[in-house]
């Protein structure tokens, strides 16, 4: 549905895309994740056709953003980082406007204006000027003016940023449905969790290229073992501990801090918290608590993302 | 924890189709080029729309185009009234209205170099972008809203002159005529206030350039005082300003007093005709510039 290959986009001598591929199979959400000035915003107004690229080529729902631009806006939506309304005009006034430059007939665009206030928790403030919204509620807006065509490809560019927990997580339901009803998404975000529970796939991009992407539990897996937590009964010398269980540490094992415990990398696989609790259990070891925690992703961005770009 | 309140298919409400997601959801149906006319235009109405109700929620912004014409008309006529000589018959009221008139077709330049540049300076301008919308719609609606919005101001001309006493004596035909004219040089002077507004760098500047353009042009012109006896050189500048033709041609058509029917100019001579040839003159270079610049400056 979206794909890309060697975009790239210079601002004068500031490169902000240096050769970026990407592939979005329909029906599938991709999110974008990198540090500020990575490009993420740049890439995205290169596919929604607002930047036209130095080189490269990239498709949109089949078509080509360069040259068949007019059919790629028939099909997408997008909501920009910063949100794009008229801040002197009521939400539902905006909704409507939008609704009706996308072309669709006035009761309709009044209809969908309506529905997705409501859907939106925007009904309250409808018929306020946009310019006494909080920013949360601007972004809302912005989402919903980007549903109004009934989109096959969405944008988010940052769809989350400054919202609160709840309002986020609303909207997280609402890209869970629309994914659901086969609408293919590509977002960008800063929030690693975000990314872990919206993406199929992730693609890491730094200095306006890729450096790795794949599924959230693929980059987790590279980023390699996993850290076990073990703490043990206060009779229990941890040395001793220590030494029954080193076979299984992939990697220096380290004192926990303020807890009589212990914290050793592991190669996770099933099983592997049962032997090991037998084997202390056999050696007459009392375990308090043990827990075997994935890499985050938080691991995996700061060893794939590496200095942040200027 | 998901949001139960979605729902994409009650987004039409009951009773309407249900567009199928497969393809775009748009209603348009052809893409032969009455088609696209018939949806540019709906962008216009759209767009200039838009302009008007920005209004209702800022009324303030009207401030401007109402108070300063009813400024103009009060301090003309009774601050400056004896200060100003006229020559020949007629009240001095009776040309200054017309010259107002003509002075507020001009500023409809202002409105449209502002409000162009404030749009700019948002994102709106890319939501727009981003639509499979007509570009060149942006700024047809918004030179149309800007002259609708004139034309309140002149009415409010019209009122405060009659109301100091200004009377015309002409028939409905010369009326109409003299009202086409002034749409169409408000509705050219739009298309260049437009192209100010793209070029600036952004609203303050837009402002500042639309001034140092429309006070220079509207104070050499005929508006407010008869050029006969202005030095030779400025004579010539007053003599061909489109204002100057404008408040001319007007005062003509309204049988008002025009002591420059007896400057052995041309414009002055003909001057419904020279008003009609500044305005398609100016509309004609303005509107593909202006279109141009604008697709160059959001270019891609
Ligand atoms: N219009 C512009 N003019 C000049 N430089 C630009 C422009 N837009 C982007 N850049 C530069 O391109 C680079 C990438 O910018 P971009 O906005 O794509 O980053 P981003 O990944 O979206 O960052 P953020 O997380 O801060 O939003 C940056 O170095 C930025 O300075
Ligand atoms: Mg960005």
């Amino acid at each position: 549905m979206i794909e890309a290959h060697g975009l790239t986009k210079s601002f004068g001598p500031a490169r902000a895309l240096a050769g970026l591929d990407l592939a979005v199979p329909a029906g599938t959400t991709m999110c974008l994740l990198g540090p500020n000035g990575a490009g993420k915003t740049t890439a995205v107004r290169v596919l929604t056709t607002l930047l036209r690229p130095d080189a490269g080529w990239a498709r949109v729902a089949g078509y080509d953003v360069a040259t068949d631009g007019a059919d790629v806006r028939r099909r997408i939506g997008m909501s920009g980082q910063y949100a794009s309304l008229d801040e002197c005009l009521t939400g539902r006034a905006n909704l409507v406007m939008i609704a009706r430059l996308s072309r669709i007939a006035k009761r309709k665009a009044r209809c969908r204006a309506a529905a997705l206030l409501a859907a939106l928790d925007l009904e309250q403030a409808a018929d306020r000027p946009v310019r006494t919204y909080s920013g949360g509620m601007r972004r809302r807006l912005d989402l919903a003016a980007s549903l109004l065509g009934q989109p096959s490809v969405l944008f988010l560019d940052e769809p989350t940023t400054g919202l609160d927990p709840r309002s986020r997580l609303t909207l997280w339901g609402i890209i869970g449905d629309l994914v659901a009803m086969g609408t293919t998404l590509l977002l960008t975000t800063q929030y690693l969790d975000e990314a872990d529970r919206l993406a199929d796939r992730i693609c890491v991009i730094n200095g306006g290229r890729v450096t790795a992407q794949g599924s959230p539990a693929e980059l987790k897996a590279r980023a390699g073992t996993s850290l076990l937590r073990l703490t043990v009964s206060a009779t229990v010398s941890l040395a001793r501990a220590a030494e029954e269980i080193s076979e299984y540490a992939a990697g220096p094992v380290r004192r926990l801090a303020g807890q009589h415990g212990l914290e050793i990398p592991v190669v996770q696989r099933p099983g592997l918290v049962t032997e090991i609790v037998r084997l202390l259990d056999a050696a007459g070891i009392d375990v308090d608590d043990i827990a075997v925690r994935p890499p985050s992703l938080d691991d995996v961005f700061a060893s794939l993302t590496g200095p942040v770009a200027a | 924890m998901r949001a139960v309140v979605w729902s994409l298919p009650d987004l039409d409400g009951p009773g309407i189709e249900e567009p199928s997601l497969a393809g775009p959801a748009q209603d348009a149906a052809g893409t032969g080029w009455l088609d696209g006319l018939r949806w540019a235009l709906s962008d216009v109405r759209v767009l200039a729309w838009r302009t008007l109700a920005r209004i209702a929620t800022t009324p303030e912004q009207l401030l401007n185009v109402t108070l300063l014409p009813l400024v103009f008309v009060l301090l003309f006529s009774y601050v400056f009234n004896g200060a100003i000589v006229f020559p020949g018959h007629g009240s001095y009221r009776d040309y200054l209205i017309a010259g107002i008139f003509a002075v507020n077709m001009g500023g409809t330049a202002q409105g449209a170099a502002i409000g162009m540049a404030v749009d700019l300076s948002t994102g709106l301008i890319d939501r727009f972008r981003s639509l499979p919308m007509s570009r060149a719609a942006v700024i047809v609606g918004r030179t149309v809203a800007d002259l609708l919005t004139t034309l309140l101001g002149a009415a409010v001309t019209v009122l405060a002159g009659l109301a100091v006493g200004w009377r015309v004596h002409a028939s409905p035909a010369s009326l109409l005529l003299a009202l086409v004219f002034a749409l169409m040089f408000g509705y050219s002077a739009a298309w260049a206030g437009a192209c100010v507004g793209i070029l600036a760098r952004g609203p303050e500047s837009a402002q500042a350039v639309g001034l140092t353009v429309i006070v220079p042009l509207s104070l050499t012109s005929n508006a407010f005082i008869s050029t006969a006896s202005l030095p030779s050189a400025l004579q010539l500048v007053a003599n061909w300003n489109p204002v100057s033709v404008l408040a001319a041609a007007c005062r003509r058509l309204l049988g008002n007093p025009d002591p420059a029917a007896a400057i052995h100019a041309w414009p002055m001579q003909h001057p419904e005709l020279a008003s009609a040839l500044w305005s398609l003159a100016l509309l004609a270079v303005m509107a593909p510039l202006t279109v141009r610049l604008y697709i160059h400056r959001t270019g891609r």
